[in-house]
């Protein structure tokens, strides 16, 4: 029992390093922040929002920039 | 204002100073020898073949050490990070760019970010000199430059907001050296794109198997770009998952078509994968970023950091043996086929990425300091990716010396030296002083079912066979070969296509924000006319020195090659003078040889290194004296090996002259900046009064975070505390939750209340 407890757990905070990692979180933390900011505000659809997050590397290439 | 006055020493926490635990002397002893024992096997080993598990421990054994002490050193006694001031990410926070983020993802962003093709390949062709001086100088180089200037530029700019490192040099020596700095940023990313364009050419080149492969990624990456734009936006971990398979396959897929009937399709010569190369860099450039950079970049990105950490366990595992000398006679003579010059400077030119790379300083002040939680974690993140990518450049380096040296020198060694035929190469081979009869280099080829290994120049394809001989040799035994060589190179040619087409965006925005001082519109990015022109600017002119690449009959790589280098380890000066000038100005005038001496040995190079290559009177290493040498053959109408006909001589006249005038504009560049940074440190020292600083006032940090990747017991008290105050403070807003769901994450980060 305490074992399947500890695997979830870990499976848990797998599962959230690779969503922190890829980037896949970003919406679920934009909602978080903006809820926060401004309570009754109406949010960005999940599909909006990553179209802004892709598209303001075009406006700024430098952004997210890899190296040699 | 002064940073002195903003954190006064008693509040950095740090300063408190206790003794080592017997027992955590006795681990860090044991860690000392096993380095010590690493360095004198490499170091002592002559004439006989040993293991690369002594190039790993004498690695893995020193950074552990310098990340220990040095670092710490560094964070805690030069720059005085202070875990009660807000970072950027927390003052500034707006849920996207700038956010808090856990210390270990960030390290995972800024590793991914830093690591490229460059440490694939500097310490590659640095092996020509055999293993000891290139891994004396990655390891060391690491410590002592490339660490430190990743982690104090992190550590500056995050001071000031995440502002650019071009950005840091105008405000804080002036508009001059600003102005040199984004120069040098330009003149060196042409380079770049061009070289690392033309290592995979080098690849490439008459490969049925890699072209077809690498052409497939195209198609891949617009099927996951329209995935994530259409069908199911954001779900980068499914979509990148069925890209990893779609490569595998495409990787598989290319070994059948090279031997089908299409095989001649894409059978494609230098020449014409230039073109195609320009073509792909412009229109991977005016496209959408969503349609083809940012699927690629998801791709490249799992490719990259999961074939590191396959390489690494591959070479524990395997643990092959070293066949390259530790010092082969090139070091001393300096007349190496792979790049002329010798050990002084040009091993340290060469090499650039894996123990010094300018272009971190980039990344270190651009994305990374705007998401970093708490100053204490710069050293982790900072100095802790550069380490890693350092031991990427080990790596790198055990792959290029587990395979036979002779095999070695004929992948690298330019057709001009060699000739085109097994017999010949063997023959010349046998002059350099290693032997390998014509059967094995054939048969080296067909194991990988290449036509031909003979000059494939760039690092690329060595390392690829390295690694495909430690690969087959943990899976699949020689039967796999052919599907791990063809993998290696899929896999870096996929994140250096990524690279130019992010590399010729930079440029072009570059280029527009320059422009838009003479014609406002050139400035809107929406502005096709604008990002057509300046694309095309970019494109072309990485295009020339890619096309002059290929073309030289002296051989591109070898050409181009310390350009690239010198270029690198410019930028490196200009960041190591920008935090120098930095550590001067914030009254820590004591500690300025941390970056100081880095800096003062990094331009002696570079210099050194230009000097040679506009003075030397060796036709192979000097440009002009080349130049000259061909001028006169020309004018007495003689030809002159390796060129075949009066065309080529004029080829070799134009290509010296080119790159003899770039290698002396970035040596005026680096003195210019050096010069502009060493008059505001003067005034800085001779009227500290008048001092003016661009750092963000201070504001107390609320967030609670370790520092390093484990809590220590103190930081492990602080997080319950502050984790108790925010439960006793009940569940409103700002209880910690403002990096997601709270029981999900390890370590929760608590709020001060």
């Amino acid at each position: 029992m305490r074992r399947t407890a500890r695997l979830r757990a870990l499976a848990a905070r797998a599962r959230w390093f690779w969503r922190e990692a890829t980037g896949e979180a970003a919406y679920d933390r934009y909602v978080e922040h903006a809820r926060r900011q401004a309570p009754g505000v109406a949010v960005l659809s999940r599909r909006e929002f990553e179209r802004r997050r892709t598209d303001a590397r075009e406006a700024d290439p430098r952004e997210g920039f890899r190296c040699c | 204002m002064s940073e002195r006055a903003a954190a006064p020493p008693d509040r950095t926490g740090q300063a408190v100073r206790r003794r080592m635990s017997p027992a955590a002397v006795a681990g860090w002893a044991a860690v000392a020898v096993a380095g010590g024992l690493g360095w004198s096997m490499l170091a002592l080993a002559r004439g006989e073949e040993i293991s690369a598990a002594w190039m790993v421990a004498a690695a893995l054994g020193t950074y552990a050490i310098a990340y220990r002490f040095y670092s710490r050193f560094i964070a805690t006694r030069v720059l005085r990070v202070d875990k009660h001031r807000a970072t950027p990410a927390e003052r500034l926070d707006n849920g996207v760019d700038f956010h808090p983020t856990d210390r270990r993802v960030l390290f995972g962003h800024h590793f991914a970010a830093v690591a490229g093709a460059g440490p694939l390949v500097g310490p590659v062709l640095a092996a020509q000199m055999g293993y000891l001086p290139g891994t004396i100088w990655i390891i060391v180089g690491v410590i002592f430059a490339g660490a430190v200037q990743d982690m104090v530029t992190l550590f500056f700019s995050t001071r000031r907001n995440g502002r650019s490192l071009g950005q840091m040099a105008r405000d804080e020596i002036g508009p001059f050296g600003g102005a040199a700095a984004l120069v040098a940023v330009f003149a060196i990313m042409i380079i770049l794109l061009a070289v690392l364009a033309l290592v995979i050419v080098n690849a490439l080149a008459h490969s049925p198997w890699g072209v077809f492969s690498i052409g497939m990624t195209i198609p891949i990456a617009f099927f996951m770009g329209f995935y994530l734009r259409i069908l199911r936006p954001g779900r980068v971990t499914e979509v990148s998952v069925i890209g990893v398979l779609l490569l595998l396959l495409a990787i598989v897929a290319g070994g059948w078509v090279a031997e089908s009937s299409w095989a001649d399709t894409f059978t494609l010569s230098p020449g014409a994968l230039v073109l195609w190369m320009v073509a792909y860099g412009f229109v991977a450039s005016v496209l959408p970023v969503w349609m083809l950079l940012a699927p690629r970049d998801y791709l490249s990105t799992f490719m990259k950091v999961g074939t590191i950490v396959l390489l690494a366990i591959g070479v524990l595992v395997a643990m092959p043996t070293l066949k390259m000398p530790a010092v082969t006679d090139f070091a001393a003579r300096g007349d190496g086929p792979v790049f002329a010059g010798s050990l002084f400077p040009f091993v340290f030119v060469t090499i650039a990425c894996g123990a010094l790379s300018g272009f971190h300083s980039l990344v270190a002040s651009g994305t990374t300091p705007k998401m970093i939680q708490k100053e204490t974690q710069v050293r982790m993140v900072g100095y802790g990716a550069m380490l890693t990518e350092s031991f990427v450049a080990v790596m790198a380096m055990i792959a290029a010396c587990i395979i036979d040296p002779g095999l070695f020198f004929a992948i690298n060694s330019p057709s001009g030296m060699i000739g085109s035929t097994v017999e010949a190469a063997s023959a010349a081979v046998a002059d350099f002083g290693f032997t390998i009869s014509p059967q094995e280099l054939a048969a080296a080829a067909a194991a990988v079912e290449e036509e031909s290994l003979l000059s494939r120049t760039g690092g690329a394809p060595t390392f690829a066979l390295g690694m495909s001989e430690i690969f087959s040799a943990v899976v699949g035994g020689s039967a796999m070969k052919a599907f791990w060589y063809h993998f290696a190179i899929m896999f870096e040619a996929l994140f250096i296509l990524t690279t130019l087409d992010a590399g010729t965006r930079v440029g072009r925005f570059m280029l527009q924000d320059t422009l838009g001082n003479l014609y406002k519109p050139f400035r809107q990015v929406s502005w096709a006319p604008g990002v057509w022109f300046t694309s095309a600017v970019v494109v072309g002119a990485w295009g020339y020195f890619l096309w002059v690449g290929v073309h030289d009959p002296l051989g591109g790589i070898n050409q181009l090659f310390p350009l690239f280098g010198i270029a690198n380890q410019l930028l490196a000066a200009v960041a190591l003078a920008v935090c120098t000038t930095l550590l001067v100005k914030s009254g820590r005038l004591k500690w300025a040889w941390v970056t100081g001496v880095p800096l003062a040995w990094d331009v002696a190079v570079t210099l050194t290194a230009s000097w040679q290559k506009i003075f030397s009177g060796n036709p192979r290493v000097g440009f002009f004296t080349q130049r000259q040498v061909y001028q006169d053959g020309i004018n007495a109408g003689q030809l002159i090996p390796p060129a075949k006909d009066m065309g080529e001589m004029r080829t070799i006249v134009t290509n010296s002259t080119v790159d003899g005038v770039l290698a002396a504009l970035f040596a005026v560049l680096i003195i210019v900046v050096i010069l502009d940074a060493g008059r505001v440190c003067y005034r800085a020292i001779r009227h500290p009064e008048q001092v003016r600083l661009h750092e963000a006032p201070f504001e107390q940090s609320r967030i609670v975070a370790p520092a390093g990747l484990f809590a220590t017991a103190e930081e492990k008290a602080e997080l319950a505390a502050a984790e108790a105050a925010a439960r006793s403070a009940g569940s409103g807003p700002g209880s910690g939750a403002a990096e997601g769901p709270g029981d999900e994450r390890p370590e929760p980060v608590g709020r001060r209340t």
